[in-house]
């Protein structure tokens, strides 16, 4: 399957490197060194799709434990959402309530303890970045 | 070196050493949160520091880390570091049989004779190479490159396909953005944002500290600690053992940092090779993995001193050996430092302090480890549910901090979700950061030396020490493939 995505991302570099000046009268150009990348990329990702394949069919391929996969790719969801309210709220709300996601609903913490975590992580950050370090945080429409 | 200690002994850089051995030892008893990560998380913020400073607090993350790592392994029988890995085989037997102060012990002190050997090593091989590769031109850069891109590549993992499958997509991420030489803009996909090319931190942070983290996220429960023993006598090893890991010292000390100049060899390979020889000379080898000093020793003092090794590529060719070192030289270049064959003439107070405090801050580390690991052993009751969003928060104000662009955020997530399915899929990091921190330099060098040729690739092999390399190289990167031919053909005549 990688191997599949990287072959696509390997004819994408071909593709694109060939649009540009390969050798000029300086010498090479830019589109020099990303073709010879993107060939061997494309070459590589074939023969681990090949080998891939061969482990599929022998039946050696390794499980995937979605549970587990799951769990990371809802946290990573949690923090693509935190950054998409980081426009409308700010970094410490936003934050906050992506902490409390954490707490939560990953790690099934009380109610109480989510919020007291959420809450004091938020307070951290701001004594930490803004007031001590002089660091700005994103601000959202609420004006912190 | 008397200007260097003047430098690293100013108040100033004396603290900043301590901040970087106290939080080098914190996440190296961390389990899952490794120094790569840790710089690269602080990065930006070291921007607005003196760079003396920032070096001696980032160099102090990156060796301190070691100390910190095998707490875990003995404690929980899960290394801190990839690099105490061998550390649990006999560290945590130790520790089942009632010997776990003993271990840490044994473990501080290998530590710190080896850290101490390894900045030796630093000090006397460092000038000379330098000086030698004061006669590289564009070609031997080319090849140098490549060189230690494919010891890393052919190091990193488990397979050499897809480390340089890795590699080569560090590559293709350095090159977007305009070219160098022609202002041409490439894989923009039309942005605006990418002109400028990713910026390190954002690859970095994403790759290394959210992959890790995200990976982290997978079970909900840790494991069980041993307890921990409580006061400095309890710590401290008998006579007995310190006689007994006489040559375990000396053997992590020397493989160490032999194999730290190595790029991509890398501490976990200098902790194994250094078990392997120490089981191999002893006259008790049936007892290594039940709990034998000398199994800890020997791979925490070659981990220890791999440190001291792999900043000299670094500082005298610029070439990093590791993640770590990659992101290392990431900060040099963004303070406007180059490491290199000139680094040391041009640089000396930086170069020299960096040396100096890296003598004090292995002190530091003793004194900071014998008597405090307890203390430190208390981080581990930490939940995970209140270190691991500080961490994501961190990565994003890190990131934010650099450009104040939301757009790079984002990037953020997007190399956090790479890193992550990197992790699942068993591809290494390290080869995409360092084919992203040496991209540039390399597609410069290759181009630089064909307009020097007008064009003739010949020039790459035409030249006694780029060809040397390159042969190595080739040679590198073919061997294993002889290697599994021989095995199949074995495999098929049985």
């Amino acid at each position: 399957m990688s191997g599949a995505v990287l072959a696509g991302l390997g004819i994408f570099i071909i593709v694109e490197a060939r649009g540009w000046e390969y050798l000029g009268p300086d010498g090479p150009g830019p589109g020099f060194f990303p073709l010879w990348y993107g060939v061997c990329m494309v070459a590589l990702s074939l023969f681990l799709a090949a080998m891939g394949f061969a482990q599929s069919a022998s039946g050696s391929a390794k499980a995937v434990e979605w549970r587990e996969v799951g769990r990371a790719l809802a946290a990573w969801a949690g923090l693509a959402l935190c950054l998409g309210l980081l426009k409308v709220l700010g970094f410490l709300l936003a934050f906050g309530l992506f902490t409390f996601f954490l707490v939560a609903v990953m790690y099934r913490r009380p109610l109480g303890v989510a919020l007291a975590v959420a809450a004091g992580m938020s307070a951290g950050f701001y004594l930490l970045f803004p007031l001590a370090l002089n660091v700005g945080l994103p601000v959202g429409k609420l004006g912190f | 070196m008397l200007q260097g200690f003047a430098v690293a002994l100013s108040p100033l850089n004396l603290a900043w050493c301590f901040v970087g051995v106290f939080l080098g030892t914190v996440i190296g008893v961390l389990p899952g949160l490794g120094p790569a990560a840790t710089i690269a998380m602080l990065l930006p913020l070291t921007f607005r520091m003196d760079p003396t400073g920032a070096v001696i607090m980032l160099a102090g993350i990156y060796y301190g880390s070691k100390y910190g790592g095998s707490t875990t392994s003995i404690l929980l029988n899960v290394p801190g570091e990839s690099a105490s890995v061998v550390t649990c085989l006999d560290g945590y037997q130790m520790a089942k049989r009632g010997r776990a102060g003993a271990a840490l012990g044994i473990a501080a002190i290998a530590s710190f004779i080896a850290g101490t050997v390894g900045v030796v090593g630093l000090m006397l091989i460092a000038p000379p190479l330098a000086k030698m590769a004061l006669s590289f031109s564009s070609p031997e850069y080319f090849a140098l490159m490549c060189l230690g891109l494919a010891m890393v590549v052919l190091l990193a993992g488990e397979s050499m396909v897809k480390a340089l499958l890795a590699m080569l997509v560090g590559l293709w991420v350095a090159g977007m953005g305009t070219d160098l030489f022609t202002s041409t803009s490439r894989f923009t996909f039309g942005s605006a944002e990418l002109l400028d090319g990713i910026d390190f931190v954002v690859v970095a942070i994403g790759v290394f500290a959210l992959g890790e983290v995200l990976g982290n996220l997978e079970v909900r429960q840790g494991p069980q600690m041993l307890p921990v023993p409580k006061g400095l006598r309890n710590l401290m090893p008998t006579w007995q053992d310190l006689k007994d890991c006489r040559f375990a010292f000396l053997n992590g000390s020397v493989v160490g940092f032999l194999i730290g100049v190595l790029p991509g060899a890398g501490s976990t390979i200098a902790s194994f090779i250094s078990y392997g020889i120490e089981k191999a000379v002893s006259k008790h080898p049936e007892k290594f993995g039940t709990g034998v000093p000398e199994g800890v020793a020997a791979p925490e003092g070659a981990n220890n001193s791999e440190t001291g090794g792999a900043m000299v590529p670094l500082l005298t060719l610029g070439i990093p050996g590791s993640g770590t070192t990659a992101i290392l030289l990431a900060a040099f270049i963004l303070w406007g430092l180059r490491p290199g064959p000139l680094m040391i003439q041009d640089n000396p107070v930086l170069f020299w302090g960096l040396v100096a405090s890296m003598y004090i801050g292995n002190v530091m580390l003793l004194i900071l480890n014998l008597p405090l690991i307890p203390l430190f052993a208390q981080i581990l009751r930490l939940p995970a549910y209140t270190l691991y969003p500080a961490i994501f928060g961190i990565s994003i104000v890190g990131v934010y901090s650099v450009s104040s662009s939301l757009f790079d955020a984002w990037m953020l997530a997007g190399f956090g979700l790479l890193g992550y399915a990197m992790r699942r899929l068993d591809y290494p990091a390290a080869p995409l950061i360092l084919g992203f921190v040496l991209g540039d330099g390399m597609e410069r060098a290759l181009r630089q030396s064909l307009m020097m040729s007008q064009g003739d690739l010949s020039i790459l092999v035409s030249r006694p020490i780029s060809a040397t390399m390159l042969f190595l190289t080739v040679l590198m990167l073919i061997a294993p493939l002889f290697r599994r031919a021989n095995a199949w053909r074995v495999k098929a005549m049985s």
